[in-house]
C-alpha cells in the first residue's frame, strides 16, 4: 500500500510541473505585456514597471524566480489589483468556492446514488425510464443554461428564493447555485450507478445472497452498494473538475464573490499574473484530489494496488 | 435515433436557409425598436436585442457558427487523434508505452483553465478556438483508436500487406484507418457536443466568439442580462442549445449501442 501510494505520487509531480511549464509560457509568449495601455507610458515609467516585476529579465531567470516563489506557496503580486497579491485573492475567493463545491458534491452523491440504485432495482419501469431521461438532460444541458433559467424561473418570475448572493442571508442564498452546480453530476452519478449496480446485482455471490434468504435492503447495503461505488469513486476526479469549472460559471451568475468570479474577472481584464496563479491553483487542487481518490481506490479495492 | 437526426437536420437547415428568407440581417441596429417581444411585426419572429438587432437571424447565425466551430473542432480532434493512436497500436512496445503515457499525464491537466489563459494571453480568434478545442478533445479518440488497432494489426491482411512491402505507413493509413471508421464515426458524434459545450462556455463568458458575430453561448450570456425584461432573449438560444446538445447525445448513444454491442447496456 506505501508503494503504491509513493507510486501515485511520484506520478503527479511532472503533470503539475507540466501544467505550469505549460501556463507560464502561455502568459510570457502572449503579444503585448500586461501594462500596455490605449495610452503608451513613458518610456522611464515603463522601464521602472518592468523592472519592478522583474520583466526585463530573461525568460528563464523568471520562470526560476517564479518557480521558488511557488514551493513557497507565494504566487506573486496581481497586476490587476494593485495593493493585493494573488495569494491574498486566492485566500479571499476559494472559501466561498470551497462550500458550494462541497455541498454541491455531498448533494450529487447523496441524490445520484440513490436515483441510480432505486432506477437499477426496477430495471425498465417508468421510473427508471424518468430517471435516465432526466440524467440525459442533466448530461446534456450545460450549467451557463440550466443557471439563469433557474433563475428566471424561481425567482425573478415566481420569487420563490432570491436571485443573487450579496445582501442576502442565510440558507435560501445556497439553494439555487448548490443545486445548480450538482445537477450535471447527479446526473452522471445516476447513470453510473445504475450501470454498475446492474451489474453488480447479476453477479453470483448476489444470487448466493439471495439464495440464502437475504432482502433487498440487506443485500444492497452489507453486499452491493461497496462493489457498485467503484466506477462512482474513479469518476470523483473528473467530478470535481466538472464542478470548479462549473462554479466559474455559477458564481458569475449568481454574483458570488468566489474564486471562480475573480478568475472571469481577471481573464477580461488581462490580468496575467492573477489568471497565471489561478489556474496553477486550480490545477494543483484537481491533482491533489485525484490523487486522494486514486489513493481511497487502492484502499478500497485491493486488486488495483498490484498492478 | 432517427428522431435526433430528424431534429438536427431541421435545425440545420432553418441555420442555413432562415437568414436567406429573412428581410432583416444580423448587424443592423434599430434604437426605436429594442427589446421588441416575439412577433409577426416587422419579421421579427424572435424579437430583437437591446441594440434593436433582428434575434432571429442572429439566433441562426449563433447556431451556424457553433456548428461549424464544433464540427472544424471535431475533426481537427479526429485527426490528431487517430493518427496518435494509430501509431501508438501499431507500432507497439516502447513506443506505445512511452506515448499512452504521454496521454495518461495530459488527461490529467484541466484543460480548461488552460484554454482560457490561452484565450486570454491571445487575440481572440476562430482558428484559435478551434486548434483549443481540438487539442482537448483528442485524447480519447487516440485511446479508443489504439485499442482498435492493436486488434487489428494481428489480422491477415496486414499481414498480407506487410509481406508485398507496404511501408508502415502505408499499412497504417491505407489499411489501418478505414477499418476504423465505425468506431471513429461514433466517437465524432459524441466529440461535438463536447466541442460546443467548449465553445459556448468560452463565448458565454465573453472569451470565446467576439461581437458583431455571435454564437448560442454569447447570446445566452446577452439574454442573460436581459432576462428581467426581456425573458425570450435567454429562453430561446438556451432550448435551441440545450435541444442541439441533446439531440448530438441522444444520436452518440445510439450510434454506440449499435455498432459496440459490448458497451450496450
Amino acid at each position: 500500500m506505501l508503494r503504491y501510494t509513493l507510486l501515485r505520487l511520484l506520478g503527479a509531480i511532472p503533470t503539475l510541473l507540466l501544467v505550469i511549464v505549460l501556463a507560464f509560457l502561455m502568459v510570457h509568449a502572449a503579444p503585448g505585456g500586461p501594462f500596455d495601455d490605449e495610452r503608451a507610458l513613458p518610456a522611464e515609467v515603463a522601464e521602472k514597471i518592468e523592472e519592478a516585476y522583474h520583466l526585463d529579465e530573461p525568460l528563464p531567470q523568471q520562470f526560476m524566480r517564479y518557480l521558488s516563489g511557488l514551493v513557497r506557496g507565494d504566487l506573486g503580486p496581481s497586476y490587476g489589483y494593485r495593493d493585493r497579491t494573488v495569494d491574498e485573492v486566492i485566500g479571499f475567493g476559494f472559501p466561498v468556492s470551497l462550500q458550494l463545491g462541497a455541498l454541491a458534491m455531498l448533494l450529487a452523491l447523496v441524490v445520484g446514488v440513490g436515483c441510480g440504485t432505486v432506477a437499477a432495482l426496477r430495471q425498465d419501469s417508468l421510473l427508471d425510464r424518468a430517471v435516465m431521461a432526466f440524467a440525459m438532460t442533466g448530461i446534456s444541458i450545460p450549467v451557463f443554461v440550466v443557471a439563469p433559467v433557474l433563475v428566471l424561473l424561481l425567482a425573478v418570475k415566481l420569487q420563490w428564493l432570491p436571485a443573487g448572493w450579496s445582501g442576502e442571508t442565510g440558507a435560501a442564498r445556497y439553494f439555487l447555485p448548490v443545486i445548480t452546480l450538482a445537477l450535471p453530476q447527479i446526473a452522471y452519478i445516476a447513470r453510473l450507478t445504475r450501470a454498475s449496480m446492474i451489474d453488480v446485482l447479476s453477479s453470483d455471490f448476489i444470487r448466493t445472497a439471495r439464495a440464502q434468504g437475504l432482502g433487498t435492503k440487506a443485500i444492497i447495503r452489507h453486499h452491493a452498494l461497496k462493489p457498485a461505488m467503484l466506477p462512482v469513486l474513479s469518476y470523483m476526479g473528473p467530478a470535481i473538475a466538472a464542478i470548479l469549472t462549473g462554479s466559474v460559471v455559477v458564481e458569475e451568475v449568481f454574483g458570488i464573490p468566489g474564486l471562480g468570479q475573480f478568475f472571469v474577472r481577471a481573464a477580461l481584464n488581462r490580468d496575467y499574473t492573477l489568471v497565471l496563479g489561478i489556474v496553477i491553483f486550480y490545477a494543483a487542487l484537481i491533482i491533489l484530489l485525484n490523487l486522494i481518490v486514486d489513493i481511497l481506490y487502492g484502499v478500497i479495492d485491493p486488486r488495483v494496488r498490484q498492478r | 435515433m432517427k428522431k435526433s437526426g430528424a431534429i438536427l437536420l431541421a435545425i440545420l437547415l432553418l441555420a442555413i436557409v432562415g437568414p436567406w428568407l429573412s428581410p432583416n440581417d444580423y448587424l443592423t441596429t434599430n434604437f426605436d425598436g429594442i427589446l421588441k417581444p416575439p412577433g409577426l411585426s416587422g419579421a421579427h419572429l424572435f424579437g430583437t436585442d437591446d441594440l434593436g438587432r433582428d434575434l432571429f437571424v442572429r439566433t441562426m447565425l449563433g447556431i451556424r457558427v457553433t456548428l461549424l466551430v464544433a464540427v472544424v473542432a471535431s475533426l481537427v480532434s479526429l485527426v490528431i487523434g487517430v493518427t496518435y493512436g494509430a501509431v501508438a497500436g501499431y507500432v507497439g512496445g516502447r513506443v506505445d508505452a512511452v506515448m499512452m503515457r504521454f496521454v495518461d499525464t495530459l488527461y490529467a491537466l484541466p484543460f480548461i483553465f488552460l484554454v482560457i489563459l490561452l484565450m486570454v494571453a491571445f487575440e481572440r480568434n476562430f482558428l484559435l478556438i478551434f486548434v483549443a478545442i481540438g487539442a482537448i478533445n483528442w485524447l480519447d479518440m487516440a485511446r479508443i483508436v489504439r485499442g482498435q488497432t492493436i486488434s487489428l494489426r494481428e489480422r491477415e491482411f496486414v499481414d498480407a500487406a506487410r509481406l508485398v512491402g507496404v511501408s508502415t505507413a502505408g499499412i497504417i493509413f491505407r489499411h489501418i484507418a478505414p477499418n476504423l471508421l465505425g468506431i471513429v464515426v461514433v466517437y465524432v458524434t459524441l466529440t461535438i457536443p463536447q466541442a460546443i459545450l467548449v465553445e459556448s462556455f468560452l463565448s458565454f463568458l465573453g472569451l470565446g466568439i467576439q461581437e458583431p458575430q455571435t454564437s448560442l453561448g454569447a447570446l445566452v450570456d446577452a439574454g442573460v442580462n436581459q432576462m428581467e425584461g426581456a425573458s425570450w432573449t435567454l429562453l430561446i438560444p438556451a432550448t435551441l442549445l440545450a435541444l442541439i446538445l441533446l439531440c448530438f447525445n441522444f444520436l452518440g448513444d445510439a450510434l454506440r449501442d449499435f455498432f459496440d454491442a459490448r458497451r450496450a447496456p
